[in-house]
Protein backbone atom coordinates (compact mmCIF):
# COMPACT_ATOMS: atom_id res chain seq x y z
CA UNK A 1 0.00 0.00 0.00
CA UNK A 2 2.79 2.44 0.97
CA UNK A 3 5.62 1.08 -1.21
CA UNK A 4 4.32 2.55 -4.48
CA UNK A 5 6.77 5.02 -6.02
CA UNK A 6 9.49 4.28 -3.48
CA UNK A 7 12.20 3.55 -6.06
CA UNK A 8 11.83 6.78 -8.10
CA UNK A 9 11.51 8.78 -4.88
CA UNK A 10 14.73 7.24 -3.53
CA UNK A 11 16.58 8.07 -6.74
CA UNK A 12 15.15 11.62 -6.72
CA UNK A 13 16.28 12.05 -3.09
CA UNK A 14 19.86 11.01 -3.83
CA UNK A 15 20.04 13.19 -6.97
CA UNK A 16 18.54 16.22 -5.23
CA UNK A 17 20.63 15.95 -2.03
CA UNK A 18 23.89 15.46 -3.99
CA UNK A 19 22.87 18.27 -6.40
CA UNK A 20 21.99 20.61 -3.53
CA UNK A 21 25.30 19.98 -1.73
CA UNK A 22 27.19 20.49 -5.00
CA UNK A 23 25.39 23.83 -5.52
CA UNK A 24 26.13 24.85 -1.91
CA UNK A 25 29.87 24.27 -2.18
CA UNK A 26 30.62 24.90 -5.88
CA UNK A 27 27.97 27.37 -7.13
CA UNK A 28 26.62 29.60 -4.36
CA UNK A 29 29.01 32.45 -3.50
CA UNK A 30 30.24 33.08 0.03
CA UNK A 31 28.05 35.50 1.96
CA UNK A 32 29.51 39.02 2.07
CA UNK A 33 28.69 39.41 5.76
CA UNK A 34 29.18 35.92 7.27
CA UNK A 35 31.59 34.35 4.80
CA UNK A 36 31.93 30.57 4.48
CA UNK A 37 30.04 29.80 7.71
CA UNK A 38 26.81 30.88 5.97
CA UNK A 39 26.91 27.55 4.05
CA UNK A 40 25.20 26.01 7.10
CA UNK A 41 22.14 28.09 6.19
CA UNK A 42 21.41 25.82 3.16
CA UNK A 43 21.12 22.83 5.48
CA UNK A 44 19.71 24.32 8.68
CA UNK A 45 16.82 26.37 7.25
CA UNK A 46 15.39 23.69 4.87
CA UNK A 47 15.59 21.14 7.73
CA UNK A 48 13.64 23.51 10.00
CA UNK A 49 10.99 24.30 7.36
CA UNK A 50 10.48 20.63 6.44
CA UNK A 51 10.31 19.61 10.12
CA UNK A 52 7.62 22.25 10.81
CA UNK A 53 5.62 21.21 7.73
CA UNK A 54 5.96 17.58 8.86
CA UNK A 55 4.44 18.47 12.24
CA UNK A 56 1.53 20.20 10.49
CA UNK A 57 1.13 17.18 8.16
CA UNK A 58 0.89 14.98 11.27
CA UNK A 59 -2.04 17.14 12.40
CA UNK A 60 -3.73 16.93 8.98
CA UNK A 61 -3.49 13.12 9.06
CA UNK A 62 -4.85 13.26 12.60
CA UNK A 63 -7.92 15.12 11.29
CA UNK A 64 -8.35 12.55 8.52
CA UNK A 65 -8.10 9.71 11.04
CA UNK A 66 -10.78 11.23 13.28
CA UNK A 67 -13.02 11.85 10.25
CA UNK A 68 -12.62 8.48 8.48
CA UNK A 69 -11.44 6.17 11.27
CA UNK A 70 -8.87 4.77 8.81
CA UNK A 71 -5.89 3.42 10.80
CA UNK A 72 -3.58 4.13 7.85
CA UNK A 73 -3.99 7.86 8.58
CA UNK A 74 -2.99 7.26 12.21
CA UNK A 75 0.15 5.49 10.97
CA UNK A 76 0.90 8.36 8.54
CA UNK A 77 0.45 10.90 11.34
CA UNK A 78 2.78 8.91 13.63
CA UNK A 79 5.49 8.54 10.97
CA UNK A 80 5.30 12.23 9.90
CA UNK A 81 5.74 13.40 13.50
CA UNK A 82 8.46 10.83 14.20
CA UNK A 83 10.52 11.93 11.20
CA UNK A 84 9.88 15.61 11.93
CA UNK A 85 11.38 15.04 15.38
CA UNK A 86 14.53 13.59 13.76
CA UNK A 87 14.69 16.57 11.37
CA UNK A 88 14.09 18.80 14.42
CA UNK A 89 17.10 17.30 16.21
CA UNK A 90 19.21 17.99 13.09
CA UNK A 91 17.85 21.58 12.97
CA UNK A 92 18.73 22.24 16.62
CA UNK A 93 22.25 20.79 16.33
CA UNK A 94 23.11 22.53 13.03
CA UNK A 95 21.60 25.78 14.38
CA UNK A 96 23.72 25.56 17.52
CA UNK A 97 26.88 25.00 15.48
CA UNK A 98 26.02 28.01 13.30
CA UNK A 99 25.23 30.15 16.37
CA UNK A 100 28.55 29.26 18.00
CA UNK A 101 30.46 30.19 14.85
CA UNK A 102 28.57 33.44 14.12
CA UNK A 103 27.46 34.73 17.54
CA UNK A 104 30.02 33.03 19.78
CA UNK A 105 27.33 31.16 21.76
CA UNK A 106 25.86 27.66 21.34
CA UNK A 107 22.41 29.00 22.31
CA UNK A 108 20.73 32.39 22.90
CA UNK A 109 17.75 32.29 25.24
CA UNK A 110 16.57 35.82 24.28
CA UNK A 111 16.24 34.92 20.58
CA UNK A 112 12.51 34.24 19.81
CA UNK A 113 13.12 32.05 16.72
CA UNK A 114 15.41 29.65 18.56
CA UNK A 115 13.33 29.40 21.71
CA UNK A 116 10.04 29.02 19.80
CA UNK A 117 11.48 26.15 17.73
CA UNK A 118 12.72 24.49 20.92
CA UNK A 119 9.22 24.84 22.46
CA UNK A 120 7.62 23.23 19.39
CA UNK A 121 10.24 20.45 19.45
CA UNK A 122 9.73 19.75 23.17
CA UNK A 123 5.95 19.79 22.68
CA UNK A 124 6.24 17.07 20.03
CA UNK A 125 8.80 15.18 22.12
CA UNK A 126 5.80 14.36 24.37
CA UNK A 127 3.97 12.68 21.47
CA UNK A 128 5.73 9.29 21.62
CA UNK A 129 5.55 8.92 25.45
CA UNK A 130 1.86 9.90 25.24
CA UNK A 131 1.19 7.13 22.73
CA UNK A 132 3.23 4.63 24.73
CA UNK A 133 1.27 5.42 27.90
CA UNK A 134 -2.02 4.27 26.34
CA UNK A 135 -2.44 0.52 25.86
CA UNK A 136 -5.79 0.34 24.06
CA UNK A 137 -4.94 0.82 20.33
CA UNK A 138 -8.20 2.62 19.52
CA UNK A 139 -7.83 5.07 22.39
CA UNK A 140 -4.14 5.50 21.64
CA UNK A 141 -4.85 6.47 18.03
CA UNK A 142 -7.70 8.85 18.99
CA UNK A 143 -5.71 10.62 21.71
CA UNK A 144 -2.63 10.88 19.47
CA UNK A 145 -4.78 12.38 16.69
CA UNK A 146 -6.20 15.03 19.06
CA UNK A 147 -2.66 15.84 20.25
CA UNK A 148 -1.34 16.04 16.67
CA UNK A 149 -4.18 18.40 15.62
CA UNK A 150 -3.79 20.70 18.64
CA UNK A 151 -0.01 20.84 18.39
CA UNK A 152 -0.20 21.14 14.59
CA UNK A 153 -2.40 24.24 14.93
CA UNK A 154 0.16 25.68 17.37
CA UNK A 155 2.99 25.51 14.77
CA UNK A 156 1.75 28.24 12.34
CA UNK A 157 0.53 30.39 15.25
CA UNK A 158 3.98 30.14 16.79
CA UNK A 159 5.59 31.01 13.45
CA UNK A 160 3.40 34.13 13.09
CA UNK A 161 4.05 35.23 16.68
CA UNK A 162 7.81 35.01 16.13
CA UNK A 163 7.60 37.00 12.88
CA UNK A 164 5.72 39.75 14.71
CA UNK A 165 8.48 39.96 17.33
CA UNK A 166 10.48 43.18 17.17
CA UNK A 167 14.13 42.49 17.98
CA UNK A 168 15.61 39.64 15.99
CA UNK A 169 19.23 38.60 15.62
CA UNK A 170 18.09 35.57 13.59
CA UNK A 171 18.05 36.33 9.83
CA UNK A 172 14.72 36.35 7.91
CA UNK A 173 14.52 34.01 4.95
CA UNK A 174 10.89 33.68 3.95
CA UNK A 175 9.88 37.16 2.82
CA UNK A 176 8.47 38.72 -0.35
CA UNK A 177 11.99 39.76 -1.36
CA UNK A 178 13.44 36.30 -0.70
CA UNK A 179 15.30 37.60 2.35
CA UNK A 180 17.38 39.95 0.12
CA UNK A 181 19.34 37.00 -1.24
CA UNK A 182 21.10 37.18 -4.63
CA UNK A 183 19.65 34.92 -7.35
CA UNK A 184 22.32 32.20 -7.19
CA UNK A 185 22.00 31.91 -3.40
CA UNK A 186 18.21 31.84 -3.62
CA UNK A 187 18.32 29.11 -6.28
CA UNK A 188 20.67 27.04 -4.10
CA UNK A 189 18.35 27.53 -1.15
CA UNK A 190 15.31 26.41 -3.19
CA UNK A 191 17.11 23.27 -4.45
CA UNK A 192 18.21 22.47 -0.87
CA UNK A 193 14.64 22.93 0.33
CA UNK A 194 13.34 20.62 -2.42
CA UNK A 195 16.04 18.05 -1.54
CA UNK A 196 15.08 18.02 2.15
CA UNK A 197 11.36 17.84 1.32
CA UNK A 198 11.83 14.88 -1.06
CA UNK A 199 14.18 13.18 1.43
CA UNK A 200 11.53 13.60 4.13
CA UNK A 201 8.80 12.06 1.95
CA UNK A 202 11.12 9.18 0.94
CA UNK A 203 12.07 8.35 4.54
CA UNK A 204 8.38 8.57 5.51
CA UNK A 205 7.57 6.04 2.79
CA UNK A 206 10.41 3.75 3.94
CA UNK A 207 9.11 3.76 7.49
CA UNK A 208 5.47 3.33 6.43
CA UNK A 209 6.41 0.37 4.21
CA UNK A 210 8.48 -1.22 6.97
CA UNK A 211 5.69 -0.77 9.53
CA UNK A 212 3.10 -2.17 7.12
CA UNK A 213 5.29 -5.24 6.46
CA UNK A 214 5.71 -5.79 10.23
CA UNK A 215 1.95 -5.49 10.77
CA UNK A 216 1.14 -7.95 7.98
CA UNK A 217 3.67 -10.42 9.38
CA UNK A 218 2.19 -10.13 12.86
CA UNK A 219 -1.31 -10.66 11.48
CA UNK A 220 -0.13 -13.74 9.54
CA UNK A 221 1.57 -15.13 12.66
CA UNK A 222 -1.62 -14.65 14.64
CA UNK A 223 -3.66 -16.47 11.98
CA UNK A 224 -1.22 -19.37 11.86
CA UNK A 225 -1.09 -19.57 15.65
CA UNK A 226 -4.90 -19.58 15.80
CA UNK A 227 -5.06 -22.35 13.18
CA UNK A 228 -2.55 -24.39 15.20
CA UNK A 229 -4.60 -23.84 18.37
CA UNK A 230 -1.46 -22.43 19.93
CA UNK A 231 -1.76 -20.08 22.84
CA UNK A 232 -1.85 -16.60 21.27
CA UNK A 233 0.71 -14.24 22.72
CA UNK A 234 -0.28 -10.57 22.61
CA UNK A 235 2.16 -8.10 21.02
CA UNK A 236 4.29 -5.96 23.33
CA UNK A 237 3.06 -2.46 24.11
CA UNK A 238 4.35 0.06 21.58
CA UNK A 239 4.09 3.75 20.79
CA UNK A 240 3.75 2.95 17.08
CA UNK A 241 0.40 1.84 15.64
CA UNK A 242 0.21 -1.98 15.74
CA UNK A 243 -2.47 -2.72 13.15
CA UNK A 244 -4.04 -1.21 10.06
CA UNK B 1 30.52 39.93 14.50
CA UNK B 2 33.02 39.86 11.59
CA UNK B 3 33.00 36.88 9.19
CA UNK B 4 35.17 33.96 10.30
CA UNK B 5 38.14 33.19 8.03
CA UNK B 6 37.82 30.00 5.97
CA UNK B 7 40.24 28.08 8.22
CA UNK B 8 38.08 28.75 11.28
CA UNK B 9 34.68 28.43 9.60
CA UNK B 10 35.53 25.16 7.75
CA UNK B 11 35.36 22.84 10.79
CA UNK B 12 31.98 24.29 11.84
CA UNK B 13 30.49 23.84 8.37
CA UNK B 14 31.94 20.32 8.13
CA UNK B 15 30.54 19.49 11.58
CA UNK B 16 27.03 20.68 10.63
CA UNK B 17 26.94 18.63 7.41
CA UNK B 18 28.48 15.59 9.14
CA UNK B 19 25.82 15.74 11.88
CA UNK B 20 23.13 15.66 9.20
CA UNK B 21 24.78 12.72 7.40
CA UNK B 22 25.32 10.87 10.68
CA UNK B 23 21.63 11.25 11.63
CA UNK B 24 20.51 9.96 8.24
CA UNK B 25 22.95 7.03 8.45
CA UNK B 26 21.78 6.14 11.98
CA UNK B 27 18.18 6.24 10.76
CA UNK B 28 19.02 4.02 7.77
CA UNK B 29 20.92 1.60 10.07
CA UNK B 30 17.89 1.33 12.38
CA UNK B 31 15.64 0.72 9.35
CA UNK B 32 18.09 -1.95 8.12
CA UNK B 33 17.88 -3.65 11.53
CA UNK B 34 14.10 -3.70 11.27
CA UNK B 35 14.33 -5.11 7.75
CA UNK B 36 16.60 -7.92 8.99
CA UNK B 37 14.04 -8.73 11.71
CA UNK B 38 11.21 -8.81 9.16
CA UNK B 39 13.28 -11.11 6.91
CA UNK B 40 14.01 -13.44 9.85
CA UNK B 41 10.36 -13.59 10.89
CA UNK B 42 9.34 -14.21 7.28
CA UNK B 43 11.81 -17.10 7.16
CA UNK B 44 10.33 -18.56 10.36
CA UNK B 45 6.82 -18.27 8.94
CA UNK B 46 7.84 -19.92 5.64
CA UNK B 47 9.42 -22.76 7.62
CA UNK B 48 6.27 -23.17 9.70
CA UNK B 49 4.06 -23.28 6.60
CA UNK B 50 6.37 -25.79 4.89
CA UNK B 51 6.36 -28.01 8.00
CA UNK B 52 2.59 -27.86 8.10
CA UNK B 53 2.25 -28.67 4.38
CA UNK B 54 4.65 -31.60 4.79
CA UNK B 55 2.78 -33.02 7.77
CA UNK B 56 -0.63 -32.63 6.07
CA UNK B 57 0.82 -34.31 2.93
CA UNK B 58 2.07 -37.18 5.08
CA UNK B 59 -1.36 -37.58 6.62
CA UNK B 60 -2.99 -37.73 3.15
CA UNK B 61 -0.52 -40.24 1.69
CA UNK B 62 -0.42 -42.57 4.73
CA UNK B 63 -3.04 -45.34 4.53
CA UNK B 64 -5.21 -45.85 7.61
CA UNK B 65 -3.63 -48.08 10.21
CA UNK B 66 -0.08 -47.56 9.01
CA UNK B 67 2.35 -45.15 10.57
CA UNK B 68 4.85 -45.09 7.71
CA UNK B 69 3.81 -44.50 4.07
CA UNK B 70 4.61 -47.37 1.67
Amino acid sequence: MFARGLKPLSIASVVLVVGAFALVFFYAPNDADQGFIQKIFYLHVPLAIVALFGFVAGGVFGIRYLRDGDRAHDLRSYVAIHLSLIFGVATLITGSIWAKASWGHWWLWDEPTLVSFLIVFLLYACYTPLRFSIEDPERQARTAAVFAITAGAFVPLNFLAVRMAESLAHPRVLSETGGSMPGDMYLTFLVSLAAMAVLFVTLCKYELTSKEASMRLRALKRRLAAADDDAWTPTARSAAPQQL
Amino acid sequence: MPALPLDDAGPYVAAAYLVFLALILIYVAIMAGKLVRIARELGELSELVERRERSSGDELSTPAGEAVPR
